[in-house]
């Protein structure tokens, strides 16, 4: 059994129909990226796994138990964290409160201050800034933070949606060898990324979104090959 | 009187009204910096806390006559209790049945149901005590506390009640500051007034957050509404309208959504308010109050210490 599936979903903002039939799956262990231009229902597909948005059809299933009607939080409790397009910082908190906030569903003291430790040998840059306000940092200490304060859940399933958007190519490479790492130690990744090439090369798995359906799945390095990819996506002609 | 007399004498006024103002300011403030709702009936739950607690010293055999000893600490204590719990129930339940199934719909539709609440409760109080004043006795006793326990030679009067209303309202105030700055629980409240769908993604549960709100915000009114009666003995169903109003203008002058703002704006709305009385004339008070809350408005909509938009984004 998959750890998530989702099952023919079909979501809509309104009268937009943004996901029209989404399957996809993602086992323990894996990194499975969703990748597609601009409007292509990726962070839609993260906002109705989250429990953000609530699909008109279809199921999302955690771990076989179906999660597409819960509200937010409870769908944190079974382990799902994310880090969210826009980062959503609680710009008003500390670095160290927005942190706090990543481990809010949590009570192991002890642990969630091995992980706060954990988060700052990955991201030293946000431990020199634990007093400032969040809306203070800049756009990379903002998506750092936003992983950060992801992976203060300690989750089961992280949901990434553009960890590297507006990022200096030499954080781009910094976030994603972060990512890797971070699935080493066993945390399961959904990542959505417009960086395709950069998304393939660390993923197993990858679906291509076109307008709210997906069109490609395979292998990351199938898929890299794929011609159709290669030109749509990896820019090439 | 001596004119330092009549300033230092207006200055207490101007405390003493201006906390209990701003006990109640930090209910519509609280409310609207999580869901962005002005609770028009808010000035009602201060109402229930005079009605209640009132209620409350008869049932406990208080008769009328001010309380002495141990009588006094017991009693008092449990009556602030009791007030505060049922204006803090009181306010969730006008949240669940006028608000909370509103929360997705155009944000016009709850402001009317809040005014339909306020006007509900004003005339289920209407009904409960009847539409006269209502006298609220000397439970907490009244001593001159300049002249009787400091023999101070001054016309400036200020009696225990005075100093019961400051003694009560500020710790509390201070507590709630505390609570919102230190504890997991107000950090979530605060993350939730930044952003309510980036506290849910943190496991936050949004609508227990609320609850919370109005609950801590009907509180304190509940415990201002008691305090209000050992202060000025005396109430009546639409009491709630006038104070709310007030309150609700002291919150927008702090800054609505603002905690600091809004008790600096029920400290400065107290001022104004003894000032004008003093120096401009009572009948002026309300004209020139409201006049101010409009120039604030027009000139710095985001209040006295509020934060921009631009920067709340």
């Amino acid at each position: 059994m998959a750890m998530l599936e989702l099952h023919d979903v079909h979501s809509y903002y309104g009268s937009i129909h943004a996901l029209r039939g989404i399957s996809l799956h993602v086992n323990e262990g894996e990194i499975v990226t969703m990748i597609g231009s601009n409007g292509a229902g990726k962070s839609t597909t993260i906002r109705t796994i989250s429990g953000l948005l609530h699909p008109g059809k279809g199921e999302v299933l955690l771990n076989g138990e179906r999660i597409d009607q819960m509200a937010p939080h409870q769908i944190v409790a079974r382990g799902v964290c994310q880090s969210p397009e826009g980062r959503w910082i609680f710009p008003r908190l500390t670095v160290l409160e927005n942190l706090e906030m990543g481990a809010f569903i949590r009570n192991d003291h002890a642990e969630i201050k091995q992980d706060m430790e954990r988060v700052f040998e990955l991201f030293p840059r946000l431990s020199e800034r634990l007093q400032q306000k969040g809306g203070t940092l800049s756009g990379g200490e903002q998506q750092m933070l936003a992983i950060g304060r992801a992976l203060m859940g300690r989750p089961h399933l992280l949901l990434l949606d553009e960890p590297s958007m507006g990022l200096a190519p030499v954080l781009v490479e910094a976030i994603f060898e972060t990512i890797q790492s971070i699935n080493k130690q066993g945390t399961t990744i959904l990542l959505v990324e417009q960086n395709a090439l950069m998304a393939l090369y660390v993923a197993h798995r990858g679906y291509v979104l076109q307008t709210g359906e997906i069109v490609l799945e395979g292998l990351a390095k199938d898929l890299e090959e794929n011609e159709t990819v290669r030109k749509a996506y990896l820019g090439e002609e | 009187m001596s004119s330092t007399d009549i300033i230092l004498q207006q200055l207490l006024n101007g405390l003493t009204i201006g906390s209990y103002l701003a006990m109640i300011a930090l209910g519509y403030t609280m409310v609207y910096g999580i869901i962005e709702l002005i609770n028009f009936a808010h000035g009602d739950v201060f109402t229930a806390g005079f009605l209640i607690s009132l209620t409350l010293f008869e049932w406990f055999g208080a008769g009328g006559k001010t309380l002495t000893g141990f009588r006094l600490v017991w009693m008092f204590t449990l009556v602030l209790i009791l007030t505060m719990l049922a204006c803090g129930i009181i306010n969730v339940i006008v949240d669940r049945i006028a608000y909370k199934p509103l929360r997705k719909a155009p944000r016009l539709a709850p402001l009317i149901t809040a005014v339909a609440a306020s006007f509900a409760l004003e005339n289920i109080y209407a009904n409960w005590k009847g539409p006269s004043q209502i006298f609220y006795p000397d439970y907490f006793p009244r001593v001159d506390i300049l002249h009787n326990w400091l023999h101070l030679n001054t016309t400036v009067l200020f009696t225990t009640q005075d100093a019961l209303l400051i003694g009560l309202t500020i710790p509390m105030m201070l507590g709630l500051r505390l609570f919102i700055q230190r504890t997991k629980l107000g950090k979530a409240m605060r993350a939730t007034a930044q952003n309510a769908a980036a506290a849910s993604i943190m496991g936050i549960d949004v609508e227990r957050v609320i609850m919370t709100t109005f609950f801590i915000g009907g509180a304190l009114a509940g415990a201002a509404g008691m305090a209000f009666g050992n202060f000025l003995h005396t109430g009546r169903y639409l009491m709630g309208f006038d104070a709310g109003l007030f309150a609700f203008t002291a919150a927008v002058l702090g800054g609505i959504g603002n905690i600091t703002g809004a008790v600096l704006g029920g400290f400065l709305i107290g001022f104004l308010k003894v000032f004008s009385d003093q120096w401009i004339g009572g009948q002026w008070t309300r004209a020139f109050i409201f006049t101010i809350l409009i120039l604030v408005l027009v000139f710095r909509p985001q209040g006295l210490v509020g934060e921009d938009e631009a920067e709340k984004a």
